[in-house]
């Protein structure tokens, strides 16, 4: 299987050109969201403060990494995490704030999946757990946000480097893979 | 009777080695899985997933950024003090791994750190007049905990409706806890036994047999059975969903069938220490019987 190369931020068409199944290795940069980040995303833009990064365009990594801290920050161990649980959240993000990529593990539900073929947003699965296989490709930290929201749930932007496999498993033409397997799987199990 | 600074050390000694090292049934069970699937998908999951617990004992560093709420299983003399030290334990590993700050206040959601707070970390102890004590960590991350269930079910449901009901938690879990996962079910005793029976039978060995005739009989079906739902590594397809059923039981209420599931993630981390009087202590990452 070819693994093709892009980079972050990217332009809609770049984003709508990932068909689910590709097999992807990402460079550029992006910035780590999690439950709380995205809480006090939308919490700004309902108040109409504005966000102190670049949402537009960028790869949001559901991830909340372990860092250690001397002279300057450094990537100990980052995989994703589950990003159904930003599932309450991550449409109203995407459709307001333009992400190209969202990169986490186990996929998102229908509606994440609507937003994102409106806007024209990929999801890339990377291997959950794969924790150092991540860090290894985040060799460097840009800024840190929200920090009040301790170290997994504040906004990390970095540099990344080659990081994959990456799997493009929700396309902005409506289709999940993981929702393809998981109806196969039901099926499956009504006969057990 | 055990010094508390030797508590203290095995304690940051048992984290360094669950978190940093695959436990060896794992990692064989994984290396088997790879042998296994044939498809371009699963083999590009699970080739990662082994070059990642490469680099993560290489570099001694956490093999998950998940690194879990870390569930303590003592048996034999315990009093406050080993607990006391448990914790410290805990604080240390914390910082000196480092371990991700994971234990936040339940309604506020703040978290101060250390990896410490009310009731945090979880101690199972069972007194024992044994000549040594066991200790033994299961770090379990949320991906895979978030989807532990309980039911009570009715006992003319038998062994059939415990078969049902695993099948049931990991279809629902699907992608979620990280497949390929391994299965820990209890069944029996009350309610709260039933989920803590369920977390002690992840501490068994991926492959031993069980002693009892039943669950051995039950774990075999369904293990091939979580296998054929074609789920596989990361929910992406694959012939590789499940590493290993485990199994624990207690009498229950003649009226009663509790039965509790816990969902290991791939990252299936344990690590045992057994420590004697004398202050020798003996390590193993698969326990001792």
């Amino acid at each position: 299987m070819s693994v093709r190369e892009i980079r972050a931020p990217l332009d809609e068409k770049e984003a709508r050109s990932l068909r689910a199944g590709d097999i992807v290795s990402l460079s550029g940069e992006l910035l780590t969201a999690r439950d709380e980040a995205h809480m006090r995303i939308l919490e700004m833009l309902r108040d109409g403060r504005g966000i102190p990064f670049r949402l537009e365009g960028a790869a949001i990594y559901h991830c909340g990494p372990i860092m250690r801290s001397d002279e300057g920050w450094k990537v100990v161990a980052a995989g994703p995490t589950t990003s159904a649980r930003m599932d309450r959240l991550a449409p109203e993000v995407v459709r307001q704030c333009h992400p190209r990529l969202m990169i986490g593990k186990g996929g998102m539900s229908s509606e994440t999946l609507e937003a994102m073929k409106e806007v024209g947003c990929a999801y890339l699965a990377f291997p959950g757990g794969a924790a150092v296989l991540a860090a290894q490709a985040l060799p460097e930290v840009l800024e840190v946000h929200w920090e009040d929201l301790g170290m997994p749930e504040a906004v990390w932007r970095m540099r990344v480097e080659g990081m994959g496999p990456l799997v493009v498993a929700m396309d902005s033409h409506g289709r999940s893979l993981f929702k393809e397997v998981e109806d196969a799987v039901r099926k499956r199990s009504v006969l057990l | 009777m055990y010094p508390s600074s030797l508590i203290e050390e095995t304690v940051v000694r048992l984290l360094r080695d669950s978190e940093c090292r695959l436990p060896p049934d794992v990692h064989a069970a994984l290396r088997g899985a790879l042998d296994k699937e044939t498809e371009e998908m699963p083999r590009s999951q699970l080739l990662a997933i082994l070059s990642n617990v490469d680099m993560a004992a290489e570099r001694s560093v956490p093999m998950c950024q998940d690194t879990g709420l870390p569930v303590f299983f003592v048996r034999g003399r315990c009093d406050h003090r080993v607990l006391e030290a448990i914790r410290k334990g805990v604080a240390r590993a914390t910082e000196e791994i480092p371990l991700r700050p994971n234990s936040v206040d339940p309604v506020s959601r703040q978290n101060f750190g250390g990896n410490l707070g009310n009731g945090m970390p979880p101690v199972h102890v069972e007194p024992a007049d044994t000549g040594h004590l066991d200790l033994a960590v299961l770090p379990k991350g949320a991906g895979s905990e978030n989807w532990s269930a309980l039911r009570m079910l009715n006992p003319s449901e038998g062994m059939e409706g415990v078969r049902r009901f695993v099948i049931e938690c990991v279809v629902n879990a699907g992608s979620r806890p990280c497949p390929p996962v391994v299965v820990g079910v209890g069944i029996g005793g009350t309610a709260d036994m039933a989920c803590a029976l369920a977390k002690k039978a992840l501490l068994r060995r991926l492959g031993s047999r069980n002693g009892d005739d039943a669950l051995a009989s039950l774990g075999s079906t369904l293990l091939s059975q979580i296998n054929s739902l074609g789920l596989g590594p990361m929910g992406l397809g694959g012939s590789t969903t499940c590493l290993g059923v485990l199994m624990e039981k207690a009498h229950c209420h003649t009226a009663s069938l509790p039965v509790a599931v816990s969902l290991n993630c791939w990252a299936a981390r344990k690590a045992f220490a057994r420590v004697y009087p004398d202050g020798r202590v003996r390590f193993s990452q698969e326990g001792f019987d």
